[in-house]
C-alpha cells in the first residue's frame, strides 16, 4: 500500500511540474496558422525574426481551419489560449460582428508605409477590417498534371468539366465555398453575376447540379497540403488548390504541374486577436513588426502570394534559396490576374451556414 | 483436433480447406501489421515495394526515414510528450483502478454490478463524446491545453482496464491463503505484503500496460485537450495521415510495432507467473 | 451508500442487547450474534466500499459531471434572450397575425444600440441567420444605420430593409426567444420548424443526420458479421488445437489487438490505396490496368476493411474462452449417437459458444458505432460515420456545439442501451483481454 500512495504522490507531483512548466512561460506568443509550406513561409520572414529580436518563445499551432469555431469555443468558456490567429477575411468579419476577436485601429497598432503614409492608406483598398489586418492576397484555382494531358492541359473552367476530353479524377476541396461559383461559371452564368445567381434558391439548386455532373470524378480535400500530394501520387490529375502550395511543388519538388489561371478565385488572409488573451502589448508588438513593409515581401521571397501593403509589392524579389522571380507567379500578375473573380466575403457571411449544412448533406450521400 | 483415422474424404477435404482458411484470416490479421517494416526501410519516398526492393538490392534500402524521424526536433518533442502523458496517467490509472479492483473483489461490495458498470463505462462511451465533454468541462475550469487536463482524462480512460485485469487477478485468488496466513500469525499488513500483492502483481502491472498503450495511443481526446506545447505523436501522426502522409510515419509506425511485440512478450511473460504462483500447470 | 450509511445507522440507535429476547445467540461481550454479525458485515461493506470511492469520485467529477454538462447543452438556446433582452420581453405579447408594433420595434433599437457597444449583436444576428440566410445582414446593417433614424422606428426599419416586415422573421425571433429548445434533436434528425411554427421534415438536399445514423447501424452490423465469420473459425481453431501450437497463434491474434490503432490504419492506408500494394500487385499480375486501378480506400469499402481488422481481436478473445471450456468429449459424444460432423456441431457446439458469440457480437458493435478515427482517415467521404459529424460540428467553420452535443446524446444513449443489455446478457465482470 506504501508504494501505491508513493506513485500516487510521484504522479500528483509530475502533473504539476508539467502544469508550471506550461504556464510559466510569461513571454511566449501562441500563433494559429494553417500549416505546411504557408506555415513555414511566416515563420521565416516573422516568427524567427521576431523571436531574435525580442527574445519571445513562439508556439505554433496549425488550426486555422477550425479558427473560428476554435476561437468561438474558447471565448466561450472563457479560457483563450490563442494569441495571434491566421484567418480568411470573411470568418473575421463573423467573429468580429460576434464580438470574438478585438478591433484593430489600424493607425495606432501598425507600422506606417515607408514615406510616412499611415497604414490604412498602404494596405490595398477593401482589405483592412474593422478586427483584420491583412497579410496577403492569395489564389484559389485548378491545376494539373501535365504528364498526365501529353496534349495540352485544361485551359477554362469548362474544359474541367468536361471529363471527355479532359479524363481523371478531380481533386476538390470538401467546402462549398468557390466549388459552387466554378459550377455555375461552368455552367454558363458570367462571373460578375454568380453571387447573384447563389443568392437565390433555384441558382443554388442549379450549382449543386451542376458540380453532380462530375461527382464520380471527384475526391475530397481538406487541407491544403493534400492537392500537391494527390497530383504527384496520380490519386487525382487535376486538383484545386493555393497557388501558393502548386508553385512550391514546381519549384521546390520539380513536379510537372502547371496552373490554370482562368477563373482563380483571390481572397485575403490575415491576421485577428481574439479577445481577452490577456496578452495584448506583446500581440500588438508583433502585429506591428509582422505586417510592415518589409516584412510583408520578405514572406513573398518563400512562396508565391501577394503581399497586402501597396508598397510592399516593388520590394518583391527573387525566391530567397531558388533564386527564381517571384513576381511571374504572382495570382495579381499580368496574365495570371486577367479571368479573376473576387471571393464575395460579405455573400459567404450571410450564405455560409445554410450552403455548408447544404454541401455537407449533399457530399454525405 | 488431429484428423480421425476413421474421417472420410469429404472430412479430409474440409479438414484442410478448413485449415487453409484459417491461415488466410491469421494472413489478413498478421499481414498488414508487418508490411509496414520492410516499407519503413525504402529508399524511395513511395509506400509500395519497388523493383529494387524486390530484388533485395541493397540500393533499395535506406535508413533515411528513421533518420528524419530522429533527427527532428518535432518528432522528438512530440515523442517526449507522449511518454510524459502516458507514464503519468498509467501511474495514477493503475493506482486508483488497482484499489478499486480490490473493493469491487471483496465480498461484502455494495452495488457491485452497478458501480462495476460505472466503473468500466469510460472504455464504452465512444472516444469523441468524451472527447467532447472534456474538451469544454477543462475549457471552463481554463484548464485546456494543460498536461494537467490530459493526464486526467487518460486516467479516466485507462482505469478500466485496472480494473478489469486486477479484478480478474482477484477471482482466481484463494481466500483460504488468506485464512492459513492469518493462522500462522501473520497480521494483515504482512499478508498484505506477503500473499496478496505477489499474487496480485501480474495482474496490476498487466492493467497498467494496458493503461499505459491505451493512452500512449489515444487520438481523439488529445486532438482536442492538446496545444502545441503538448502535442503528442499520435496527433502529429494522425494530421500526417491526413494531410501528407510520408515514410517517416511508417518509420515511427515500425518501432510502435516493436514495442508492441516487447509489450506482448512481457504480458506473456506476466501470465505465465501468475498461473506458476497460483500453481496451474501453463 | 445509502445502504451501507443506513445499517450503520440503525446499529448505533439500537442500545446493546437491551431489546433482544431472552434466549437469543450472545457474543462472549454479551452483544447478540445478530447484531454484532450485522455490525462485522456493515463495517466489511464500508471498508470495501471506502478502497473503491477514491476512483468513483474521481470518474463522477471529471466524467459524469463533463458529460451531464454536455447533455444539457443540447437543449441550451441563449443567444437572442441574452442579447436581445427587451424585443425578447416586448416580444411576448406579440400575437403574430400582423407586423409587431412600435413597442417591439424600439426595444430592438434598444437593444441593438446595446448589442453594437458590447459587440455582441453579431452572436443573436449569427442565431438568426442560421433559419433566415440573409438575415445577419438585416440585422447587422440596419444596426449600423441606427445613428441616423429617428423613432418611430417601426416606418424606419421598415423603409431600410424589407425583412422587417416579413412575419416569419419575426415568428423567428419569438420562437428563438425560448431558452430551452428541442431544436437541436429535431435538427438531428432532420426535422426544423416550419415558418408556421410547425415540426416538419427539412428539404430533402439539407436531410443527412438520419441516413448518418442509419448508415452507422448497418455499416457497424456488417462489420460485426464480418468480424463473426473471421472470428469464430479461428477461435474455434485456437480452441481446439493442442496449447502449445494454440499459444503461438495467439500470438498473431494479441499482437494486432496490441498495436497502435493509428499504426494499423496507416497499414491498411498503404495496402489500399491506388498506388498501394495491393493495386500494385494486381497490376503486376494483370488483373488490372494500370490506368484503372482499383478505389479501395476512402469510401466505405476502406471503412469496412479497416474496422473489421482492428475489431476483430474483440470477437476472437470472447469466443475463445468460451470455447475453451467446452469438453471435446461433447462432440464425440453426439459423433457416436450417429450424428454427422456437421450436425454434432451445428447442435451442439454451436449452442454452447452462444455466451462468447453474444459477448463478441455486442463487444464488437458497442466499440464500431462509436468509431471516429479510422473512418476519418480512410472512409473519404461516404465511409464517415455519426462520431465524424459530432466532430465537424464541434470544429467546422459552420460548427454548431450545441447541435454537436445533441447528436452525441443520442449516440451515447444508443450506447447506452446495448451496455445495458451487454451488461444483462453477458455481465461486465466477465470482460477479459489477452
Amino acid at each position: 500500500m506504501r508504494t501505491t500512495a508513493k506513485s500516487v504522490s510521484l504522479a500528483m507531483a509530475a502533473s504539476v511540474v508539467a502544469l508550471a512548466a506550461a504556464q510559466a512561460q510569461d513571454k511566449s506568443l501562441t500563433i494559429v496558422s494553417w500549416g505546411g509550406a504557408y506555415t513555414e513561409s511566416q515563420d521565416k520572414a516573422y516568427h524567427q525574426p521576431f523571436a531574435e529580436q525580442t527574445g519571445t518563445k513562439i508556439l505554433q499551432e496549425d488550426k486555422s481551419a477550425q479558427a473560428l469555431a476554435g476561437i468561438r469555443s474558447q471565448v466561450e468558456a472563457g479560457n483563450v489560449t490563442w494569441d495571434v490567429v491566421d484567418m480568411l477575411q470573411a470568418d473575421a468579419k463573423r467573429a468580429c460582428d460576434e464580438g470574438l476577436i478585438m478591433e484593430i485601429p489600424a493607425d495606432e497598432w501598425l507600422a506606417p508605409g515607408p514615406n510616412g503614409e499611415p497604414a490604412s492608406e498602404d494596405f490595398i483598398e477593401g482589405t483592412l477590417g474593422d478586427c483584420f489586418v491583412p497579410q496577403i492576397l492569395y489564389a484559389t484555382m485548378f491545376a494539373y498534371d501535365t504528364e498526365a494531358f501529353p496534349d495540352g492541359g485544361p485551359q477554362t473552367i469548362a474544359d474541367i468539366w468536361d471529363t471527355e476530353k479532359f479524363p481523371g479524377t478531380r481533386a476538390l476541396q470538401n467546402i462549398p465555398q468557390k466549388n459552387l461559383e466554378w459550377a455555375l461559371i461552368a455552367d454558363g452564368v458570367s462571373p460578375d453575376e454568380v453571387y447573384d445567381v447563389l443568392a437565390t434558391q433555384e441558382g443554388q439548386d442549379r450549382a449543386f447540379e451542376k458540380l453532380g455532373e462530375i461527382r464520380d470524378n471527384v475526391i475530397w480535400w481538406s487541407e491544403g497540403a493534400q492537392p500537391p500530394q494527390m497530383l504527384a501520387d496520380g490519386e487525382a490529375t487535376i486538383a484545386t488548390a493555393y497557388n501558393g502550395r502548386i508553385f512550391n511543388a514546381q519549384v521546390n519538388e520539380d513536379q510537372p504541374f502547371e496552373i490554370m489561371w482562368d477563373g482563380q478565385m483571390f481572397e485575403v488572409d490575415g491576421w485577428v486577436v481574439p479577445v481577452d488573451t490577456g496578452n495584448e502589448e506583446l500581440i500588438k508588438e508583433y502585429l506591428k513588426f509582422a505586417t510592415d513593409t518589409q516584412r510583408l515581401a520578405d514572406q513573398a521571397k518563400y512562396i508565391s502570394y501577394a503581399p497586402a501593403r501597396k508598397s510592399s509589392v516593388p520590394l518583391i524579389g527573387k525566391h530567397a534559396e531558388l533564386g527564381i522571380d517571384m513576381m511571374p507567379h504572382m495570382p495579381t500578375a499580368d496574365g495570371n490576374f486577367d479571368n479573376a473573380v473576387q471571393f464575395n466575403t460579405d455573400f459567404w457571411a450571410d450564405y455560409g451556414d445554410s450552403l455548408e449544412e447544404r454541401f455537407n448533406a449533399w457530399l454525405a450521400q | 483436433m488431429s484428423l480421425p483415422a476413421y474421417a472420410g474424404t469429404g472430412e479430409r477435404i474440409w479438414y484442410y480447406s478448413y485449415r487453409i482458411i484459417c491461415a488466410l484470416i491469421f494472413l489478413f490479421l498478421i499481414f498488414p501489421i508487418l508490411v509496414i517494416v520492410p516499407l519503413s526501410f525504402n529508399a524511395e519516398p513511395y509506400f509500395t515495394f519497388t523493383e529494387k526492393m524486390l530484388s533485395f538490392d541493397p540500393a533499395g534500402y535506406s535508413l533515411r526515414w528513421y533518420e528524419d524521424l530522429l533527427g527532428s526536433e518535432e518528432w522528438l518533442f512530440s515523442i517526449r510528450n507522449s511518454f510524459i502523458i502516458s507514464i503519468s496517467s498509467t501511474i495514477v490509472s493503475t493506482s486508483l483502478g488497482t484499489l478499486a479492483a480490490l473493493g469491487l473483489s471483496r465480498r461484502h461490495m455494495p452495488f457491485r454490478a452497478a458501480i462495476t458498470a460505472l466503473l468500466i463505462s469510460p472504455m464504452i462511451v465512444p472516444l469523441i463524446i468524451t472527447a467532447a465533454a472534456l474538451f469544454s468541462f477543462y475549457a471552463r475550469v481554463n484548464l485546456a491545453n494543460t498536461f494537467f487536463a490530459i493526464i486526467m482524462a487518460h486516467v479516466v480512460l485507462g482505469t478500466p482496464f485496472v480494473v478489469i485485469t486486477v479484478t480478474a487477478a482477484m477471482s482466481s485468488f484463494d481466500e483460504q491463503l488468506l485464512r492459513a496466513s492469518a493462522s500462522l500469525g501473520a497480521n494483515q499488513v504482512t499478508t498484505f505484503f506477503k500473499i496478496i500483492l505477489p499474487l496480485l502483481l501480474p495482474g496490476v502491472i498487466a492493467g497498467g500496460l494496458f493503461a499505459f498503450i491505451t493512452s500512449l495511443d489515444e487520438v481523439v481526446v488529445v486532438i482536442f485537450l492538446a496545444g502545441p506545447e503538448q502535442t503528442p505523436m499520435t496527433v502529429r501522426m494522425f494530421s500526417g495521415l491526413r494531410e501528407e502522409i510520408s515514410p517517416t510515419i511508417l518509420a515511427l509506425a515500425s518501432i510502435l510495432v516493436a514495442m508492441s511485440i516487447l509489450l506482448l512478450t512481457a504480458m506473456e511473460l506476466l501470465r505465465r507467473r501468475g498461473e506458476k504462483l497460483r500453481g496451474i500447470k501453463g | 451508500m445509502s445502504d451501507s450509511s443506513a445499517a450503520g445507522h440503525g446499529q448505533s440507535s439500537s442500545p446493546t442487547g437491551s431489546d433482544e429476547t431472552p434466549g437469543s445467540l450472545t457474543t462472549a461481550d454479551g452483544t447478540p450474534l445478530k447484531v454484532s454479525l450485522r455490525r462485522a458485515e456493515s463495517r466489511a461493506r464500508r471498508k470495501a466500499f471506502f478502497l473503491v470511492l477514491p476512483l468513483l469520485a474521481f470518474l463522477l467529477i471529471t466524467f459524469a459531471i463533463p458529460i451531464g454538462q454536455m447533455i444539457s447543452r443540447s437543449v441550451r438556446n441563449p443567444e437572442v434572450a441574452d442579447y436581445l433582452p427587451k424585443t425578447a420581453a416586448a416580444i411576448q405579447a406579440w400575437d403574430g397575425q400582423e407586423v409587431p408594433p412600435e413597442a417591439v420595434f424600439a426595444a430592438m433599437a434598444d437593444d441593438m444600440k446595446v448589442g453594437l457597444e458590447n459587440r455582441t449583436l453579431g452572436r443573436a444576428a449569427a442565431r438568426i441567420n442560421r433559419e433566415i440566410p440573409g438575415a445577419r445582414s438585416t440585422v447587422l446593417g440596419t444596426a449600423r444605420d441606427l445613428d441616423e433614424m429617428s423613432p418611430p422606428y417601426k416606418e424606419a426599419f421598415i423603409a431600410e430593409d424589407e425583412d422587417w416586415e416579413n412575419l416569419e422573421f419575426w415568428s423567428l425571433i419569438k420562437r428563438e426567444t425560448r431558452t430551452i429548445t428541442p431544436v437541436y434533436y429535431l435538427l438531428a434528425f432532420d426535422y426544423e420548424y416550419s415558418p408556421q411554427g410547425e415540426i416538419v421534415e427539412r428539404p430533402e438536399s439539407y436531410q443527412v443526420y438520419r441516413m448518418l445514423f442509419l448508415r452507422t447501424a448497418w455499416m457497424s452490423l456488417l462489420i460485426t458479421s464480418l468480424c463473426i465469420l473471421l472470428g469464430y473459425p479461428i477461435a474455434h481453431l485456437l480452441a481446439t488445437l493442442p496449447l502449445k501450437s494454440s499459444n503461438l497463434l495467439m500470438i498473431l491474434v494479441l499482437l494486432p489487438f496490441w498495436t497502435s490503432l493509428l499504426v494499423r490504419t496507416s497499414a491498411w492506408i498503404v495496402l489500399l490505396q491506388q498506388q498501394g500494394v495491393l493495386n500494385d500487385t494486381l497490376v503486376w499480375l494483370g488483373v488490372i490496368d494500370d490506368n484503372n486501378r482499383i478505389r479501395m480506400i476512402y469510401n466505405q469499402i476502406g471503412t469496412i476493411i479497416a474496422m473489421t481488422h482492428i475489431l476483430l481481436p474483440f470477437m476472437i478473445l470472447p469466443l475463445y474462452s468460451v470455447m475453451k471450456t467446452i469438453p471435446p468429449s461433447y462432440m464425440r459424444a453426439a459423433r457416436s449417437l450417429g450424428a454427422t460432423q456437421l450436425r454434432a456441431f451445428v447442435t451442439v457446439y454451436m449452442p454452447l459458444t452462444i455466451p462468447g458469440l453474444a459477448a463478441g457480437v455486442l463487444l464488437v458493435f458497442i466499440l464500431a458505432i462509436g468509431y471516429y478515427i479510422t473512418p476519418a482517415l480512410v472512409g473519404g467521404d461516404t465511409g464517415i460515420f455519426i462520431s465524424n459529424l459530432i466532430a465537424q460540428n464541434m470544429t467546422g467553420s459552420t460548427a454548431q456545439l450545441r447541435l454537436a452535443a445533441a447528436l452525441a446524446t443520442i449516440l451515447l444513449l444508443a450506447v447506452l442501451v446495448l451496455y445495458w443489455a451487454f451488461n444483462k446478457l453477458v455481465g461486465v465482470d466477465r470482460l477479459k483481454f489477452g
